[in-house]
């Protein structure tokens, strides 16, 4: 399925699977996101692979639970059942915020142009979509917004920040005042 | 009041170019209804019985004259020449077309406004006391809070996608005309033993068909806080909520499923966590929005206006008015003027693109330009000097304007019902027109005095049927059209849901129904016992048995 990583579309190395005959057989595919289940059950076994590991987290599957591990992993998977189920946007930003979680967050499943720019703020950093049409779509979705209220893990500067500036610079006057000096 | 700077305007100018391509998108196929849906509610855009329906933002209750204009402009242009107030202080427009859509939208723009999340499963319109800043029981001006969660909850990155819609109602005074508790979460400001100011947090209330008064889960959190441990709520709602079912996707299902004190926990264990944050409202920050709904020039006035007691001993109609629709000021020698939108026999919640105009303009000659919108979907004129109001009352007459019922029994609370609305049993509107035309004598409407009586065309409870003195549920039996009765419920802040009396009543007997049961009430009160104080002493068995008596033709 075509990725798109940091703003571009890019090749996909990483092996995504829920369907493999046995631990051993992880290490031929290289790069591997395993999801949770697996990963309580052949943590052991896996480690000893030695392997680059991403793990996948379903909806409901809050990261606390495997907060001890996450340094093991170099990537993420965030599922999006259905795009409105938002339960991923507060999974992403608790692995950002709470448990520092540096590697690539990847929004898998129903992923969306509309719900890009959320996604984006909320730490994601890889979207794998359906089409490569779909895939082009996104990309220019990135560019419709330029101002947000909220601080949030994209860095963009927040409107209060960007207030405060014009305001230090002398760009910006005091505010106006009440509703009788309401004139356009 | 709140005034765009540069960069909220490029916000909401973002917001509109960006959902006029959606609805390209949308034209050419590219988005599947089911794609396109909750981008369009997330601009307040419905898919109605007839046709598309646009809901419009006004935040914490407050225009301008000049935005008013506009709202009545887009009747003109765009809709049917008029739009319909809802008790969650937004308008509505039942007709527009989408290709105007992002037009409307952005002729709101030019104005400040916009219908950003009045729709979808995401934090919707913060609502206010409509007396906000005029109120004399006030500690703060609640629309300063208002503004500052309308900032932090718009397009919010991880809050978007709720399970289900999730509504906050502040208020900043003891006396509730906001119904905080019948919201997802309610604020209501009080000051703790030291003198500072900070909210009681209730969390959980809502109505639908599970009516449940919000609990309290935090006695006082200083308003420094505000959005650090708002946002604490979301995230234990986003994660936890139930998904699987929309009826229960509320967070009143989590908070009763889970107990109030354990979702407190939750609360306060992820508050620990985001504390004293980027969120933390710097005490500028505050002030700069606060000087925004600084007081306007008010004259220094006496409280005692002679001119206003000449007109009111000289004209029974103006004096009537006064007495219902007319409320004390904080500053002496000013009052708070309430336009009912209720004309016996008229449509709840309605005006004419006219009447808006009107309005506007009444507001700029006679108060400081700023209009109102009210929890029972009236109009309120907040700042008019008392010597002005009988020439006010008489423009407003002119106008069809001047109902003198402001909290009586025909100041009616209707939804749309099955005349608009998609999901209806029964019509709501005509039995709202219905109910109010047996109280349209003065007399009569006065002698019954402060009544609440409002009207949902389904569980789904837009209305306000529960929290009601009289509520009337429109229900479906067998494919005819029915009216089931609850009796005792409140809005204010001793807010209770109330209890079904018995059988439904079918829509020839709802009328009579509801004259039963004043009548029951005028037999039994005590002097100047308002009918809620008469219902909760006597109980439901005089109005059941009146009601169900084998002589009243059912
Ligand atoms: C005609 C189009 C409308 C539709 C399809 C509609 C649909 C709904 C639905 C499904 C609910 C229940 C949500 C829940 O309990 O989870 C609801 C609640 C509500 N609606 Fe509407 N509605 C419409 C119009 C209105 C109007 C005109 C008003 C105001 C007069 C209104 C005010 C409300 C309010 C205040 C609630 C809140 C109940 C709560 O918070 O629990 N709605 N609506
Ligand atoms: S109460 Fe029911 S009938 Fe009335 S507007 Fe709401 S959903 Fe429609």
């Amino acid at each position: 399925m075509p990725l798109i990583k940091h703003g571009k579309l890019v090749e996909d190395t990483w092996h995504d699977t829920d369907d493999f005959a046995d631990v051993q057989a992880l290490a031929a595919l290289g790069p591997v996101i395993v999801n949770l289940a697996v990963w309580r059950q052949h943590r052991d076994a896996i480690l000893a692979l030695g392997g680059t590991l991403g793990l996948r987290l379903a909806p409901g599957q809050t990261p606390d639970i495997v907060a001890a591990d996450l340094h093991r992993f170099s990537l993420i998977a965030l599922e999006f059942a259905r795009f409105t189920d938002g339960r991923a946007y507060s999974q992403a930003r608790l692995l950002r915020q709470r448990h520092g979680f540096k590697g690539e967050l990847r929004a898998v499943g129903e992923v969306l142009r509309d719900q890009l720019t959320f996604m984006l703020r909320c730490g994601f950093d890889s979207f794998s979509v359906d089409t490569k049409r779909q895939a082009e779509s996104i990309l220019d979705a990135v560019a419709e917004f330029a101002h947000w209220y909220q601080p949030a893990l994209d860095g963009a500067a927040t409107i209060p920040a960007l207030r405060r500036r014009a305001v230090d610079r002398g760009e910006a006057a005091a505010p106006a005042g009440c509703a009788a000096n309401w004139a356009y | 009041m709140y005034r765009y700077d540069e960069f909220d305007h490029a916000f909401v100018t973002e917001r509109v170019a960006q959902f006029r391509a959606q609805v390209a998108r949308r034209v050419s196929g590219e988005l599947s209804e089911d794609e396109f849906k909750p981008l369009r509610l997330m601009n307040g855009l419905y898919l109605q019985l007839h046709a598309y329906m646009l809901r419009v933002a006004i935040p914490y209750g407050t225009l301008s004259a000049l935005q008013l204009r506009k709202l009545a402009h887009i009747a003109r242009s765009y809709d049917r020449g008029y739009g319909h107030f809802t008790t969650r202080q937004n308008i509505q427009y039942n007709w527009p077309k989408l290709g105007e859509v992002p037009d409307i939208l952005a002729e709101l723009g030019e104005v400040e406004m916009h219908a950003i999340q009045t729709s979808g499963n995401c934090i919707r319109n913060t609502t206010a006391d409509p007396l906000a800043g005029v109120a004399a029981d006030e500690i703060d001006d609640p629309r300063v809070y208002a503004e500052i969660i309308r900032q932090w909850s718009t397009l919010h990155p991880e809050f978007s996608f709720l399970p289900r819609k999730f509504k906050i109602a502040v208020t900043g005074a003891p006396n509730d005309r906001a119904v905080t508790r019948g919201h997802d979460i309610g604020l209501r400001m009080h000051r703790d033993d030291t003198g500072t100011p900070g909210f009681e947090v209730m969390v959980g209330g809502g109505q639908g068909r599970t009516p449940i008064m919000a609990k309290t889960i935090r006695s006082f959190l200083p308003v420094d806080h505000l959005l650090s441990y708002l946002e604490a709520i979301l995230r234990v709602y986003n994660q936890l909520g139930r998904r699987d079912n929309i009826y229960k996707a509320r967070i009143k299902i989590l908070v009763q499923g889970v107990g109030v004190e354990a979702f407190a926990e939750m609360v306060e264990a992820e508050w620990r966590h985001i504390r004293d944050g980027a969120l933390d409202l710097p005490a500028a920050e505050r002030d700069r929005i606060a000087a925004y709904f600084a007081p306007p020039p008010y004259e220094d006035l006496s409280a005692d206006c002679p001119a206003l007691d000449g007109a009111i001993d000289a004209d029974a109609r103006f004096a009537a008015w006064v007495e219902s629709n007319v409320h004390p000021h904080k500053r002496a020698g000013y009052a708070i003027a309430t336009i009912s939108l209720k004309p016996h026999g008229g449509i709840p919640g309605d005006a004419s693109a006219a009447q808006m105009d009107a309005v506007a303009d009444l507001s700029e000659e006679y108060g400081f330009g700023e209009i109102r919108i009210s929890y029972k979907q009236n109009l309120i004129l907040p700042d008019i000097p008392k010597a002005d109001l009988h020439a006010l009352w008489l423009a407003l007459d002119s106008w069809g304007l001047a109902t003198a019922n402001a909290g009586r029994i025909s100041d009616i609370i209707a939804c749309p019902g099955l005349d608009y609305c998609n999901l209806a049993n029964a019509r709501s509107i005509p039995i709202a027109q219905r109910i109010s035309e047996r109280f349209a004598d003065l007399a009569r409407e006065r002698a019954v005095g402060d009544l609440s009586l409002n009207i949902s065309g389904c569980i789904n409870a837009c209305a306000h049927h529960h929290v009601a003195n009289i509520g009337i549920l429109g229900v479906d039996k067998k494919g005819t059209e029915f009216y089931q009765i609850t009796l005792g419920g409140v809005a204010d802040e001793n807010a209770a849901v109330g209890a079904i009396i018995g059988p439904a009543f079918d829509e020839m007997q709802i009328a009579d129904a509801v004259e039963t049961i004043v009548d029951v009430y005028l037999q039994q009160r005590e002097t100047d016992e308002p009918f809620i104080d008469t219902y909760q002493r006597i109980g439901p068995g005089p109005f059941k048995e009146k009601l169900y008596a084998p002589d009243q033709a059912r």
